[in-house]
């Protein structure tokens, strides 16, 4: 405010010389760019000549003179004087009130800005305020609003120069209400290009602007076990093919051991066929078939899941088995990616797998089956190729357990897992 | 040849062959892997008749060669240099293997010659040619590339120079064209590809890390939490970076340092066209002054700053008075730090002056996410332009009570913007920023202290009540809860760089606007995505889900707001069409042809549709255009049934 009053009192300096004009912009609140833009004058009360290109090719043109006559023009119709505003290059509030180019009279021309540090807009003042100070955008809505302003704080509201003369029409009116007009149903260039010779184009258009379709192949595991007693592999990748909402999935996972007491051999596999289709931005609905491979008897199961990045960015997925026995099983995993440098991520990773039932054919109990943890540190040598080593503990629990220990196998165990992630 | 032509030795050495190939064009520069400079200007083209041939061919950037798609064998494609009044005839054979086309970026053209296949043309057949030919009705600097599929990502991009009828108004004792471009060793394709695949971290090395929290830099963990609880990335400031991308000027890297000469004194102006695929540039040219004299081809108001802002697609010319007798550098960074185009203005052949490390990479921040004002500590958010961005908030979506807005909102009646607040003494923004102004800064902020928005959960980031007209869907991540008119701000990362910035509001017209009529309507359009996926749309809508056109009148004149639903920026593109900037400056308003809309952020213009066809509308991020953000708009005579 201070610093306001300040600035009107410099105001009548400023007028007796120019440069000092000039400094004006760097008036605290006020910020007018008078030498970036020197402010072509309106037009409209202009005693000066109004050449703007001339004047736009100087900055340190002297925008004063014509500011004044605004106002002095103005006899105080609205009960406001401008005339503190000769020194205020950027404000020219008189520019568009007076302005030729304005169809019609306005109401708020010649404000009393020298009385800006107090100033009040008095309602009968009223109207619209975008005409006259089209630097402050008032809304639409505002439009036949009464003013009350208190235009104590108008350093602060964009007075920054924008106000400097740019006349009462253009983009500061408002928009009106007209309906949109209906959309055509035809083509224009129909009308240049006949006998069909837009229409392959046409076709290549859309294609190419939203419909491309694209693939990933992805092994986010696929590791060598090292554990105590019987060293073992492991794989769980997924692929996809198709556009942004549907796709054709496919997923595989299993495991096996490697020279183990009894050989080598592969304990579990299975594969999915899944359609896959975008729920939301992060979720995909997956229905499908799963057929497993091992362990034998084989298994078909129809499959319903979800798979997507949940809060916090972790990769999720839950599915329903139902198996051609009647069987319902299910399955929760989730991996997070923490990146410890731009090239260096460790993956913790949690698979759950469930039962409804009991299924001693393939040795699983009802509730959860069994648990993986595993805890994986990668480096992106590429994104698409990060070895990486870790360790992944492995818990059969319940009735499985029961399972296992009667079929005198371990329910527990320890892997030291060293792999590589990649994708294509 | 015309005369503007004679005393200009930027010419020097081009081939002005009056409309034939430009075959002497691109001199490669294998010899010089690591350049002291390269003084090359731009191959020239000019006349009434001008044959541009679109082949395949390699490149050299800094040292290493790279496939291309050139024209006439040059990349950037050769400068066309035309006068306004003459009539244009440019045959354009497509020597390739596909499809191709050359749209003419800027030009207001018959709708027919506007050069989008399945828009305005079939496009070009392979081994055919195709011949444009139009009245050339306005002068500036503009450029043109292909729209077809992804070339223009290979170097299917050039820049135009179309000298006034008369006079220049902007004088000058030389010039230079500065195209900037990024180029990518691999395949356009293959890089939409990754981005389909993993989304926006692939090409991006500046990510949060463990690291990078325990040495406290970024953000502290409970941002990080709430960003991370969101999906929300502050490092995804550009889809592809300097990780795969080399920026060039004028078809040069870095290294090779293409180098522009002036003499001590003189008044140089440098046209600057950003041919990206998908790289804002923030340029500068430490120790000069640059004076923005022209923004999209037409001429503005003076505005001396020390760096601006270069979205996709747009062009400004600059002027720089050089007045000692030695090198400066020409910075062109890449938005999000990963990398930068340089380039030397110098004296003589073989100067260098010293070029600044990159800068830190900038975070994306709340306001970003369209959330408004609730980070600002101070008056951050009302930068530049308090009330204009107030005018531009959203003030019906805002379910707060927010004392400015809903004074706002309710016409401004009885706003007071805190007459006891104290004015600084001094104001360290130089002109236009009203931004750090505590006087405005504390009662606004206080309201929005007491707005209790501070925890981040506590806003529906994707509540589609606040965008009625945008298809919710997997396309749609996010909706703007509270976008902002953020024209008045500097561009991303360029808010505390410690110097002058050019933002859109400093930008005023040297004419007055053509049409200064009120619109006849308003109308919103959401720019929507969603980086998990890499989809990108208008409202929620792929041009390949073939919607109807956006429909216009003839001569109709609509304020269109854009609303960017989504945290990266998007450079819209209008085809056909100059449309004015709504940043307060009436019958002045800058005029473009190409806006970009901050993150978060949102942008007004008032159109005049007076080109009668149907145009393309979309964002210039060729991958976000690729991924589906396009559609046409259709300009129909009036009483034509649709």
């Amino acid at each position: 405010m201070k610093a306001l009053l300040l600035l009107i009192s410099v105001a009548p300096l400023a007028l007796a010389a120019p440069a000092n004009a000039q400094s004006m912009q760097n008036m605290p609140g006020m910020n007018m760019p008078a030498a970036k833009a020197p402010p072509k004058k309106k037009p409209a009360a202009k005693p000066a000549t109004p050449v703007k290109r001339k004047t736009a090719a100087k900055p340190a043109a002297k925008p004063t003179p014509a500011k004044r006559g605004a106002p002095v023009a103005q006899p105080k119709a609205a009960a406001h004087d401008m005339s503190g505003m000769g020194a205020m290059p950027g404000m020219d509030m008189s520019g568009t009130a007076g302005s030729k180019a304005s169809p019609k009279p306005d109401p708020h021309a010649g404000h009393d800005m020298s009385s800006m540090p107090g100033m009040t807009m008095p309602d009968t003042a009223g109207g619209t305020m975008n005409h006259d100070m089209p630097g402050m955008n008032m809304p639409a809505g505002g439009t036949g609003q009464p003013m009350e302003h208190d235009m104590s704080s108008m350093p602060g509201m964009s007075m920054d120069g924008q106000m400097a003369g740019h006349g009462a029409g253009g983009t500061s009116l408002a928009p009106g209400n007209a309906p949109a007009p209906a959309a055509p149903s035809d083509h224009y260039a129909d009308r240049i290009y006949q006998n069909g010779a837009m229409v392959d184009s046409r076709s290549m258009l859309h294609n190419e602007h939203g419909a491309s379709t694209s693939s990933m192949i992805l092994f986010n595991l696929a590791e060598y076990q090292v554990r105590n007693g019987r060293d073992g592999y492991r794989w769980d990748g997924e692929a996809w093919f198709g556009k942004d909402l549907d796709r054709l999935t496919i997923k595989s996972e299993g495991e096996g051991v490697l020279g183990g007491r009894n050989g080598t051999f592969m304990e579990t596999a299975e594969i999915q066929a899944l359609y896959s289709r975008a729920l939301d931005p992060y979720w995909n609905l997956q229905a499908g078939v799963r057929y497993d491979f091992k362990p034998n008897p084989s298994r078909t199961y129809a499959t319903i899941g979800i798979e997507g990045v949940a809060p916090y960015w972790f990769e999720t997925e839950a599915a329903l088995f139902l198996s051609n026995k009647g069987e319902v099983l299910g399955r929760i995993e989730g991996y997070y990616d923490q990146r410890i440098t731009q090239r260096l991520i460790l993956q913790p990773r949690v698979e759950l797998n469930l039962s409804a039932q009991d299924v001693p054919e393939t040795r699983i109990g009802a509730g959860i089956s069994n648990a993986e943890f595993g805890l994986r540190l990668r480096y992106e040598v590429r994104r698409e190729f990060a070895p990486y080593i870790g360790v992944s503990y492995d818990r059969k629990l319940g009735k499985t357990a029961d399972y296992a220990r009667a079929d005198g196998e371990g329910v527990k165990a320890t892997s030291f897992v060293i792999g590589v992630r990649t994708w294509f | 040849m015309p005369p503007v032509l004679n005393r200009r030795d930027l010419f020097r050495g081009a081939a002005l062959t009056g409309g034939g190939l430009a075959l002497s064009a691109w001199m490669p520069a294998w010899a010089q892997p690591v350049s002291a400079g390269i003084v090359k200007p731009l191959p020239t083209v000019t006349g009434n008749d001008i044959t541009l041939k679109i082949a395949h061919q390699m490149m050299m950037i800094d040292g290493r060669a790279s496939h291309a798609i050139g024209i006439n064998g040059t990349v950037p494609a050769p400068l066309i240099r035309l006068r306004q009044g003459q009539t244009a005839r440019l045959s354009v054979i497509n020597d390739l293997d596909e499809d191709s086309s050359i749209h003419w970026h800027g030009l207001l053209v018959p709708f027919q010659f506007d050069g989008v296949p399945g828009i305005s043309f079939p496009g070009i057949k392979p081994k055919s040619t195709f011949v444009y030919e139009f009245p050339i009705v306005q002068a500036g600097t503009y450029w043109y590339h292909s729209h077809s599929g992804l070339q223009e990502q290979m170097g299917h991009y050039g820049p135009i120079v179309i000298d006034p009828a008369g006079e220049d108004p902007i004088k000058s004792d030389r010039e230079h064209v500065i195209v900037l471009s990024d180029h990518s060793q691999m395949h356009p394709h293959a890089i939409f590809r990754k981005l389909k695949q993993v989304g926006g971290g692939y090409f991006n090395y500046q990510r949060q890390t463990l690291a990078g929290l325990m040495a406290k830099e970024d953000q502290p963990l409970k941002d990080r939490l709430d960003w991370g609880k969101m999906r929300m990335d502050p490092t995804d400031v550009s889809d592809v970076t300097g990780s795969t991308y080399t920026y060039l000027v004028n078809g040069h890297g870095p290294r090779d340092n293409w180098t522009a000469l002036f003499r001590p004194g003189e008044r140089v102006r440098l046209r600057f066209v950003n041919a990206s695929a998908m790289t804002t540039f923030n340029v500068r040219i430490p120790g000069l002054k640059l004076t923005v004299v022209q923004a999209d081809g037409l001429d503005v108001r003076p505005v001396e700053v020390d760096e601006f802002q270069i979205a996709v697609a747009e062009t400004y010319d600059i002027i720089v008075t050089p007045t000692d007798d030695r090198a400066y550098t020409l910075i062109g960074e890449s938005v999000d730090r990963s990398g930068m185009a340089r380039a030397t203005l110098a004296p003589r052949e073989g100067m260098a002056a010293e070029v600044p490390a990159l800068r830190k990479r900038p975070l994306a921040d709340m306001k970003d996410m369209g959330m408004g004002e609730m980070d600002m500590g101070g008056m951050q958010g009302m930068d530049a332009s308090g009330g204009s961005t107030m005018a531009g908030m959203d003030h019906a979506a805002m379910g707060h009570d927010m004392p400015t807005g809903a004074a706002a909102a309710g016409g401004m009646a009885g706003m007071d913007m805190g007459s006891g607040a104290s004015m600084p003494t001094t104001d360290k923004t130089p002109g236009g920023s009203m931004a750090r102004m505590p006087g405005m800064g504390a009662p606004a902020g206080d309201a929005m202290a007491g707005m209790a928005m501070g925890e981040m959960g506590g806003m529906n980031m994707r509540d589609g009540s606040k965008a009625p007209q945008v298809k919710m869907g997997p396309g749609v991540q996010t909706i703007s809860p509270m976008p902002m008119d953020r024209t008045g701000e500097p561009g991303q990362g360029l808010e505390d760089v410690g110097h002058r910035v050019l933002v859109y509001r400093d930008l005023m017209a040297v004419d007055r606007n053509p049409d200064v009529r009120a619109p006849d309507r308003a109308m919103e359009i959401h720019l929507t995505g969603n980086m998990e996926r890499y989809m990108w749309s208008f409202d929620g809508v792929k041009l390949s889900d073939k919607r109807e056109p956006i429909p216009f009148l003839e001569n109709e004149r609509v304020r269109v707001t854009l609303v960017n639903d989504t945290m990266m920026s998007h450079p819209i593109h209008l085809h056909g069409h100059f449309f004015e900037l709504v940043t307060g400056h009436g019958e002045y308003s800058p005029r473009k042809h190409t806006v970009n809309v901050a993150p978060g952020g949102k942008v007004s213009f008032d159109v005049t549709a007076n080109a009668i066809g149907d145009w393309a509308f979309h964002c210039h991020m060729l991958y976000h255009m690729h991924a589906g953000m396009m559609r046409v708009v259709s300009v129909r005579p009036r009483g034509e049934a649709a």
